[in-house]
């Protein structure tokens, strides 16, 4: 059969190629998802030209903000128990969010990866070894390994970079067994397709199979578990702001932390102050979530969504998947 | 033909697909008509829409595919129904069977629970009715001591017997259609030859319709009373098997039927074996296993080999599945280890080598893998596939390097050097062989082993590669070893035959003289048991090989 010509360079890119090719519901949740990301991303590198004050910032020229005021013109979204104006720490703690995801995300791909690839490809004691040590991190809570991590670096008491480090190692060591288990697994079923054999038959050398064949066609899953991570590098920082572990208020803006502070706030009535950051934290991890998911499921031809034609008759004709997976290989 | 009503009938089928690449047309224009108790076979080449025509009649088509025209089983319009009444269809009136019977039978549970679960689905049956029923149906279909393998899981059961226990299940609710999807094409030809009886039987004494979908004309010429050929989406041409062999009509038809290899022992210089000169394959008493399982016995695979290749022989390795004749081609690559004997393989001993040792000699060495859709790198293009063996050996230092010697082999296994900025999913499968030949032949290899490089293409595009590698043997003058379960093939290529059953070698020689007057009973079982694609003489021939199994039994 012959297949159109290699799209644009534009059409091929990952995410977009994704957009092209999915319909419906599917089509829905990634645009949603990129809305929401695609917002977060911008108010990170914009946040010192959107948000109307610094992130510390407890004055102006009209004095003090005041404590838990109401949203008003000066504070649209009002202040925080600290005396902080919400809508701008919620605006700056994109760039703390930000942050972390980078930091944890680049830190953890690149050993996970090489890992699971020596593992996958080499095989014997070494992949024992290195499995078992996986399975039993896998086990850890990361929380508890943030918690330490915290105090370690900066003793509890955390800078930008301190808050953002723990959070990131805490992060990094339980989501490198999650790189290595699937690129492990993926390189176990390469190593055995016939173009790696053929490699060997050639003469290659291992380190040359590892890299330019096996690794390539190893890592199409992994844009799918970087998103669902990033939404859990997020909620451990959360978590260790809001236990009290995160980062100082005049270092940088933090939801977590709000959160926190705002906790006797809401019996009180004074809803505006917990509300914002919390929101932040859902829809940031929703939107990553939804890209996830929907790149999860348009990878998978059995979970791709269609156009379906016409209605017609074809409707009652529709039949499980294994089977029409066989008779589409027969056409394709 | 008008008095009886079809057991199916298609009149005007057309199935479009939607695919990611646009809709597909996979079946245009199809008309066909089935009577009971004829067998008609289904041919035509992969993506001719055979296999999506025979689906529409049990409705087994993916939501994607939009079915126009009227498919009517049994006096009922399949392509209208809704999906209750279809589910009864299936199986009282029209079942399948399909191409490889140890996907088709689910492995947790045994034959017997998978027989007495197609009977419950359609009507009420006793536990105790249920399993004498299977017991029953699993005698018809020739499986030895029922009462007591009614009780065994799939994985007990050899291939050929667990398609025989497809076709049980198939039968087990008088189905008076059967679709045959390829059901011999994952079984050996001695197997195949038991599971075409057994079809036979199936027509001739339960009156059962047969579709049978095939690629393989020795097959069609074996069973089928009528062949509707299929090109394109398009039945081309419907006749009886007699007249379709004797007179094709169509020019398609006429090309497929020339393509098909056949065992006509053309007289072929043999190779003079230059005794002076070292082979470049010895083995001597080889022996090959595959370690087991804790508290397992090793699985010998291969025992008390002996082979010899000459600088320039062709030699062709023919056995069935389970003969251990892919694991040789393997262990003279360096895949598999030897465990015993001797095996020498261009002046370096096989047994224990390390790779370090072996590496020097890998350019001296090619190999042609079966299966052309996945032994090229799916993200590297044809000329960096081809370029691959250049830059390790360091003839060429990077791709573009390389790219005039790539040009050269592409235009020696003429393909067009464009093709090499092509992804191996762009091409062909017979196209994706060819490169696989080009890349095996870069270095100039003594030796090319080719497994099986034929078995997954289509007739005409294997007469094409065959060709091929006939012309480039004579051109660059390796020594091959050709490893192939199709004896028609090994006819065309090789000098000498080695012919391997259970691990060890039962017979070699010229090709000629293996094929023309083989000494041994299995060799002479494996030919009779092989379908020419000639209804008269296949018939002639059946009675052949029941007279040879009646006196080797």
């Amino acid at each position: 059969m012959a297949r159109p010509r290699r799209a644009s360079l534009l059409a091929r890119l990952p995410i977009v190629h994704q957009l092209r090719q999915s319909v419906g519901l599917q089509r829905g949740m990634l645009v949603a998802g990129l809305v929401i990301t695609g917002v977060f991303l911008l108010t990170a590198a914009l946040a010192p030209l959107i948000a109307p004050y610094g992130f510390a910032q407890l004055r102006d020229e009209n004095g003090l903000f005041g404590a838990q005021q109401p949203p008003s013109a000066g504070h649209l979204l009002g202040t925080t128990v600290g005396g902080y104006d919400v809508l701008s720490r919620v605006i700056w703690g994109t760039q703390t969010a930000f942050l972390v995801i980078v930091v944890a995300v680049i830190l953890s791909i690149f050993i996970g990866v090489f890992l699971g690839l020596i593992s996958g490809y080499i095989g014997g004691w070494i992949d024992r070894v290195l499995v078992v040590v996986a399975d039993a991190v896998f086990a850890f809570p990361t929380l508890l390994l943030a918690i330490v991590a915290a105090i370690v670096i900066s003793g509890g008491q955390s800078s930008l970079w301190g808050g953002v480090a723990a959070a990131a190692v805490s992060i990094t060591v339980v989501f490198i067994p999650q790189y290595f288990r699937v690129i492990r697994a993926e390189t176990v079923r390469v190593k055995s397709e016939a173009f790696v054999e053929s490699a060997r038959v050639i003469g290659a050398r291992a380190p040359r199979i590892m890299f330019r064949h096996v690794l390539r066609n190893s890592t199409r899953t992994l844009p799918l578990i970087f998103t669902l991570n990033a939404s859990e590098a997020i909620l451990t920082l959360a978590a260790l702001g809001f236990l009290g572990f995160g980062i100082q208020p005049t270092s940088a803006a933090e939801w977590g932390y709000d959160l926190n502070k705002a906790i006797a706030d809401v019996t009180s009535g004074i809803w505006w102050t917990p509300v914002f950051p919390g929101l932040a934290i859902v829809l940031v991890v929703l939107g990553i979530t939804l890209i996830g998911e929907s790149l999860n499921d348009l990878a998978d031809p059995r979970l791709r969504a269609r156009r379906r034609l016409a209605a017609t008759p074809a409707d009652a004709v529709a039949e499980s998947a294994p089977a029409s997976r066989d008779a589409m290989g027969e056409v394709l | 033909m008008a008095s009886i009503d079809p057991a199916v009938d298609i009149r005007g089928l057309k199935v479009t697909f939607d695919t990611d690449g646009g809709r597909v047309e996979a079946v245009r224009e199809a008309d066909l008509r089935v009577a009971p108790g004829e067998v008609l076979a289904v041919v035509g080449e992969s993506g001719s829409g055979k296999t999506v025509t025979a689906r529409s009649i049990l409705g087994l088509l993916p939501e994607t595919a939009l079915v126009e025209g009227a498919v009517v089983l049994n006096g009922e319009d399949v392509v209208q129904l809704d999906r209750r009444r279809l589910r009864e269809l299936r199986g009282t009136a029209a079942a399948m069977i399909f191409q490889e019977p140890s996907t088709a039978l689910n492995p947790v549970y045994t034959v017997g629970w998978q027989l007495a679960e197609g009977l419950r689905a359609h009507g009420k049956y006793t536990k105790r009715q249920a399993r004498a029923h299977a017991v029953e149906m699993l005698r018809r279909v020739g499986i030895p001591d029922p009462e007591r393998r009614v009780d065994d899981y799939p994985h007990q059961f050899s291939g050929g017997q667990k398609q025989r226990v497809v076709i049980a299940m198939a039968l087990a609710l008088d189905a008076s259609v059967l679709i045959a999807d390829e059901p011999t094409t994952a079984l050996d030809v001695t197997v195949q030859a038991e599971i075409l009886d057994l079809l036979r039987r199936c027509r001739d004494e339960f009156g059962t319709a047969v579709v049978l979908i095939t690629h393989n004309m020795g097959v069609v010429a074996d069973l089928a009373d009528r062949v509707a050929v299929m090109f394109n989406g398009e039945v081309v041409e419907t006749a009886p098997v007699i007249d379709l062999f004797r007179a094709p009509q169509h020019d398609y038809t006429r090309r497929l039927l020339a393509a098909v290899p056949r065992v006509e022992l053309a007289e072929r210089a043999p190779h003079a074996p230059d005794e002076s000169v070292g082979a470049v394959v010895e083995a001597r008493g080889l022996e090959i296993e595959y370690p087991g399982r804790l508290g397992r016995k090793a699985f010998r695979a291969v025992s008390g080999v002996d082979l010899r290749i000459a600088p320039g022989e062709v030699v062709g390795l023919v056995g069935e599945s389970g003969s251990g004749k892919t694991t040789i081609g393997r262990a003279i690559a360096g895949l598999t280890a030897v465990t015993g004997g001797s095996l020498r393989v261009l002046d370096t001993e096989m047994r224990g080598v390390r790779e370090r040792e072996f590496r020097p000699q890998r350019r001296r060495l090619g190999f042609v893998f079966q299966d052309p859709a996945t032994s090229f790198n799916p993200l590297l293009t044809i000329a960096e596939c081809v370029a691959e063996p250049l830059i390790v050996h360091g003839v060429a230092d990077s791709g573009s390097d390389a790219r005039d010697r790539v040009d050269e082999l592409l235009e020696a296994v003429q393909l067009p050097g464009a093709f090499g900025d092509r992804y191996p999913h762009e091409l062909s499968g017979g196209q994706r062989q060819r490169a696989s030949l080009a890349r095996a032949l870069a270095l100039d290899p003594e030796l090319l082993i080719a497994d099986e490089p034929t078995s997954a293409l289509d007739v005409s595009v294997q007469a094409r590669v065959l060709d091929l590698f006939d012309e480039l043997q004579e051109r660059f003058g390796f020594a091959s070893l050709f490893i192939t379960h199709d004896l028609a093939v090994v006819d065309r290529v090789a000098h000498r035959v080695v012919v391997l059953h259970h691990g060890e070698v039962v017979e070699s020689g010229p090709t000629h003289q293996v094929l023309g007057a083989p000494s041994d009973p299995y060799t002479q079982r494996l030919l009779a048991s092989l379908p020419v694609p000639d209804p008269v003489e296949q018939a002639s021939r059946r009675a052949e090989l029941a007279a040879l199994r009646e006196s080797t039994a």
